[in-house]
């Protein structure tokens, strides 16, 4: 019996270990591949990593070319973006969790947000271009590409919003609650405030993924060679404030890079790398950002 | 009610911040700019142009975009853009709605581009290849048929054929089967696509069957990697893409000629004049910097002559010519009215049928 017994305890070991060996396997390729990726990008990128590169313009000659224009471009257009998207997204998640009536309504509503978050991106390009660009002639311009991303990044940040803000424990509203505040002072003191780890990283994953999106704004006309910047947003003249950077055409880093890698001199293709080097690195630095605050905040309000 | 009492006594404040700011940016004035859109194919040269031409306008901005050929002509027919980069002349379509639009255009010639077809360097026995041959490779009854090279002529190996090409929706494409097949976007379908001609040549340069075409600025860096196959041409001589052949039009009838059209509405501003005009005075040597092959001297006279005097139309009547020669295009009167189709085949068409010895019909057959 008990040599059953051990059989049977043997085998489930061999299982566990058998499985754990495979995890770890899975991890070091996923890893490794990834790492070599990297490794082979910055080898092709490495001599044209200098700060000549971000701070020229394209160019026909291979080594004068830079991602000036196309780095300025990304770095608006997400700000407008961030800008349009993260009021309104954390708006409508807590306004869905907190405010609204749980009805029908509100439960089609919460799962048609959850499906928007599938709808590919190529699809909000196209509606871009029937509605910001034919309907209301917004122009092919930063406002509509920033606007374009928004729609594509909103229901991520609407469902992050809702998660983290469910997360927060019932007993925090109720003590609030107890000390006499008000709906509003509990959900802009207590309930924002807890939940916002989980909002940020959420929202700055969703920026992250904007920041690579190169098939919605070639839709709405993106262009590929610009050799100047847009105007500047402060100005010499009162108001010392300019909007007329919105209206101005872009282009963006991924769409860049397309340019470069589809053409016939070799050099070009290190350029692309260079600029992949760029988007990696922008992408990377803002999910450290978003672990680094999650964590940060996750100490401050749990302890 | 603080916030309230706060909200309501700065509002006519912010409101006329606000209203200020929309005047102010209205007022702002419009700097100088020249949109360019267009195909892919030109793309490198009017980068280049645009490149020089703001280093010596310092003011004017150029922006060019890659739509391909058909997407630079509907904006271009929208009057989104001044200038619209087309690998092929403006076609039938295109033309009606530019009548119905009011938009006239300026066809300008600004360069030759050479299809080269292109084997992997290790295969010894293909030196040349004809029409006709090209044809019963590539006409869509080959799909599934022609596999082997020994089924195009007897001769050559009994080894697999593997086809490489360009995407379809690219004027490459429409050119190549037009010329070949002698139907635009008729072709086979079992080959390898791409829009980016460096898959292709990646791929004939892995593959000693291979079999591929792109276009000459392509050909001519990777030349190590890869070997143009000669074509023959119209008078029965084996000619191998080069600068000098494209531009004599000894390479035919693969060597097809790149145009900008230009808004006749847009040529009133400074601007715009300046660019073209740069654009057909720089364009010969820049055209050759991107490895393009440039049009012959007189040809950028004749195009500039036409940009001054406003001439408006195209030499084509909305069909694409194989084999047409630079020279014949400038002869031909200019049209806005597109010729129907049905009117039986065009004169360019007659005589390249004609010129095309080893063609086996004159027309080819209708698609199954």
């Amino acid at each position: 019996m008990s040599a059953n017994l051990e059989r049977l305890i043997r085998g489930r070991q061999w299982l566990d270990a058998g499985f754990a060996v495979l995890g770890a396997a899975m991890v070091v390729l996923c890893l490794g591949t990834l790492g070599i990726l990297i490794a082979d990008l910055v080898r092709d990128a490495a001599p044209h990593l200098r700060p000549e590169f971000l701070n020229s313009f394209p160019s026909r000659r291979p080594e004068d070319a830079g991602i000036k224009s196309a780095l300025v471009g990304t770095l608006l257009v997400c700000l407008v973006t961030a800008v349009v998207a993260l009021p309104l997204g954390v708006a409508a998640g807590v306004y869905l969790e907190e405010y609204a009536r749980k009805n029908r309504l509100t439960a089609a509503i919460e799962v048609n947000i959850a499906n928007l978050a599938g709808v590919p991106s190529i699809v909000w390009g196209l509606m871009a271009l029937g509605l910001l660009v034919y309907k209301l002639h917004m122009g092919r311009s930063i406002l509509t590409a920033g606007l374009t991303l928004s729609f594509l990044v909103l229901p991520v940040i609407i469902v992050a919003t809702r998660e983290s803000v469910r997360a927060i424990p019932q007993v925090l509203r109720e003590g609030s609650y107890a000390l006499g505040a008000t709906r509003w002072q509990t959900v802009s003191r207590v309930v924002i405030p807890s939940s916002m780890g989980g909002i940020l990283t959420g929202s700055i994953l969703a920026m992250s993924r904007a920041v690579g999106e190169t098939a919605p704004l070639i839709t709405i006309g993106a262009l590929s060679y610009i050799a100047f910047l847009p105007p500047a947003p402060i100005t010499s003249a009162p108001p010392f404030v300019s909007f007329e950077w919105l209206e101005s055409a872009f282009t963006v880093l991924p769409i860049q890079l397309f340019n470069w890698v589809s053409r016939p001199d070799p050099r070009f293709i290190e350029n692309a790398a260079a600029t992949g080097v760029v988007l990696v690195g922008m992408t990377l630095s803002m999910n450290a950002v978003a672990i680094v605050l999650r964590y940060r905040l996750r100490k401050k309000y749990t302890t | 009610m603080s916030l309230l009492a706060q909200i309501q006594a700065r509002a006519p404040q912010a409101a006329a911040a606000l209203v200020s700011l929309l005047v102010l940016n209205c007022s702002v004035f419009a700097q100088a700019t020249v949109t360019v859109d267009g195909s892919s194919t030109v793309f490198p040269i009017t980068e280049a142009v645009a490149e020089e031409f703001q280093k010596a306008n310092a003011g004017v901005r150029v922006t060019v975009g890659v739509s391909g050929t058909g997407g630079g002509f509907k904006k271009f027919l929208r009057g989104e853009i001044d200038i619209c980069d087309a690998s092929r002349p403006i076609q039938v379509a295109e033309m009606i709605e530019a009548k119905k639009q009011g938009i006239e255009y300026v066809e300008l010639p600004v360069a030759f581009d050479g299809l080269t077809v292109v084997i992997n360097p290790k295969n010894e026995f293909l030196k040349e290849l004809t029409v006709a041959d090209l044809k019963k490779i590539w006409e869509p009854a080959a799909q599934g048929t022609i596999t082997k090279w020994n089924q195009v002529r007897p001769e050559w190996p009994d080894a697999k054929i593997t086809l490489y090409g360009a995407g379809s929706d690219s004027g490459t494409f429409d050119y190549f089967t037009e010329a070949t097949v002698g139907k635009a976007k008729s072709s086979r379908t079992d080959f390898t696509a791409s829009e980016d001609d460096n898959v292709l040549v990646k791929g004939v340069a892995a593959d000693k069957n291979a079999l591929g075409y792109f276009g000459y600025s392509y050909y001519a860096p990777n030349a190590s990697k890869v070997k143009a196959v000669p074509i023959v041409n119209a008078a029965g001589k084996a000619i191998a893409p080069s600068a000098t052949s494209i531009e004599d039009g000894s390479y035919n009838p693969l060597s097809r000629p790149l145009f900008i059209y230009v808004n006749k509405k847009s040529l009133a501003r400074a601007e715009v004049r300046n660019f073209v005009d740069f654009y057909l005075k720089n364009g010969p040597k820049l055209v050759a910097e991107v490895r393009y092959v440039p049009l012959p001297a007189d040809a950028y006279a004749k195009s500039t002559a036409r940009f001054q005097k406003g001439e408006i139309g195209t030499a084509f009547a909305g069909h694409s010519e194989i084999g047409l020669h630079i020279d014949e295009l400038f002869k031909r009167p200019l049209v806005t009215e597109p010729r129907p189709d049905s009117n039986g085949p065009k004169e360019g068409e007659k005589k390249a049928a004609e010129a095309k010895a080893d063609k086996p019909a004159e027309k080819p057959a209708q698609k199954p």
